[in-house]
């Protein structure tokens, strides 16, 4: 089997593959559990969605252009800080900026890092390479923008005396938060750290094994899926650095008062919406 | 002078209640004066908000509406971090800082780059220098609150606002901290507002009394007075301690 052969997957193929949720249905029906209904949605989402996805993919590898692959690039990190945004336990309001600006500034350094200098991409649009990376790239800064707001949320709530004695004694607010700021980006950081040692002994990604199925030789894949943990590593270190500095400001106000989003939580968003009709 | 003047102060703060949002009005129109140097007793109540009031001083939190004024400048003109240095605010439960005790007294003169001696504001404060070199958390809970008040003293402050510094401490540690809040007051010429559920503490402090009822100030005025006879009904009742907490 040469590398372009591997073995396609016919219509046929994905019916049988319906067995699979036929299995899980059964699971929770025997057991009472109740979730066939969000079984048989999720299948349909999933290939609708993935379908969807598929096509107009299959539409940008065929004529690749480079605003195509950039507008796919703009829809990919809006639809991560909206989902960045619902992830968060406290109040929402203002958070949408902050998580673009995040997820943006940390997915494109790396990005340029990758395309333009480690696989010299030529042009550097090329769909195949652009889209799977930037999707893996963005969905990391996804996870570590989430992370790194929620936990500045709590350790702010956590700390509260502590940050106002400091801001008590003159301290501006990035000082009296900078306890609360560190934690939290050790906090978006962990998991990728984490995941780097035991990548390849618990759990091969996603992207290596695509490679091999697809004909790559497991040496290759393996290279490639060094540079992306690496990127993927200072992706969430200058996202996270973004989003906690940005959401400093959301939990503060301009006089270095902690803001009362923190006590009030998901009430606050109302109030906002309360005060600015008035 | 009047080292702080409020005037006209309302505020009301974003509550829960349940599932919905109101806006609860916390204060209505108070106009208070603290001359330079005395030592004014806010007591009130639980939730007449004595404490919204000391914080709208140092600008932890703003007003609605009204002006507030340290030694003549309208507070919302000056630099709030220059505000906090000048105003030093002590809070019902030690707050520690990260590391030792020589870190927490010099933190405010180290955010200026201010040289600093822990050390003399430790005496200040009746503590040994030996105490400098411990963590914070080692500390007994009176020494925690001394050194909250060397940190503050450590700011040069022209006002020092006390929120029931001695709600945490027994009597012994509790009549310390009234006597160094004396003297710190006679030696500095610190101006003080303390926020108290002693009355006791209160009379032996003040030079001034304020009483908040409901967000709503009852009396003002020298404290000999206040404690031999209040002006108001809702005075007596509270000395004799008969008042309930929404003031009737």
């Amino acid at each position: 089997m040469d590398a372009n052969s591997y073995i396609h997957i016919s219509n046929l193929d994905l019916v049988i593959a319906l067995l699979f949720i036929a299995i899980s249905a059964a699971v929770s029906r025997w057991q009472r559990l109740g979730l066939e209904r969000d079984m048989a949605v999720g299948t349909v989402r999933a290939f609708a969605q993935l379908l969807a996805v598929g096509f107009v993919l299959q539409q940008l590898f065929n004529v690749p252009r480079w605003h195509w692959v950039i507008l796919a690039l703009a829809i990919m990190t809006t639809v991560a800080a909206y989902n960045a945004v619902k992830r968060q336990t406290g109040a929402k309001h203002g958070l949408f900026a902050v998580m673009a600006a995040a997820i943006a500034t940390g997915a494109s350094i790396t990005l340029i890092l990758v395309i333009g200098i480690v696989l010299r991409v030529r042009p550097w649009y090329q769909p195949q390479y652009v889209i799977p990376i930037a999707g893996m790239v963005i969905g990391n800064c996804m996870t570590g923008a989430a992370l790194v707001v929620n936990r500045l949320h709590s350790e702010l709530t956590l700390r509260r005396n502590q940050v106002e004695a400091a801001l008590a004694l003159g301290a501006p607010a990035k000082e009296a938060a900078s306890e609360a700021m560190r934690e939290s980006l050790r906090a978006a950081m962990m998991p990728t750290i984490n995941s780097m040692m035991t990548v390849g002994l618990v759990h091969l990604p996603g992207m290596m094994t695509g490679q091999m199925i697809s004909g790559a030789s497991p040496v290759d894949a393996v290279r490639y899926q060094i540079v992306v943990m690496l990127m993927i590593a200072a992706a969430t270190a200058v996202t996270a650095m973004v989003a906690v500095f940005g959401a400093l400001r959301a939990f503060f106000t301009p006089f270095h008062q902690l803001s009362a989003r923190l006590e009030l939580g998901e009430a606050w968003d109302a109030y906002v919406r309360k005060k600015s009709k008035h | 002078m009047n080292a702080i003047e409020l005037s006209h102060v309302s505020t009301a703060k974003p509550v829960l209640l349940g599932d919905s949002l109101t806006e609860l009005e916390v204060m209505r129109d108070v106009s208070l004066s603290v001359p330079e140097g005395e030592i004014l007793a806010l007591i009130g109540p639980s939730g007449s908000g004595k404490s919204t009031l000391l914080r709208m001083i140092n600008r932890m939190e703003d007003p609605t509406s009204g002006r507030i004024f340290l030694f003549g400048s309208d507070i919302a003109n000056l630099d709030v971090k220059e505000l906090r240095r000048r105003v030093g605010m002590v809070s019902q439960t030690p707050a520690l800082l990260p590391g030792d005790v020589a870190d927490n007294i010099a933190y405010g003169p180290n955010l200026r780059g201010e040289p600093c001696n822990p050390g003399d504001y430790l005496e200040h404060v009746g503590l040994e220098r030996e105490l400098l070199r411990r963590p914070a958390s080692a500390l007994s809970v009176g020494q925690q609150q001394r050194m909250c008040i060397a940190r503050a003293l450590a700011n040069h402050p022209d006002v020092l606002l006390l929120d029931e510094p001695t709600s945490a401490l027994d009597r012994t540690a509790s009549r310390n901290i009234v006597e160094l809040i004396l003297r710190l007051n006679e030696k500095l010429g610190l101006t003080v507002i303390i926020v108290t559920h002693v009355m006791e503490h209160a009379q032996a402090l003040a030079t001034r009394v304020a009483m908040l009822v409901g967000g709503s100030l009852i009396e003002q005025g020298p404290a000999v007075d206040f404690f031999e006879s209040p002006a108001t009904e809702t005075g007596r009742k509270f000395l004799r301690g008969e008042l309930a907490e929404d003031g009737r």
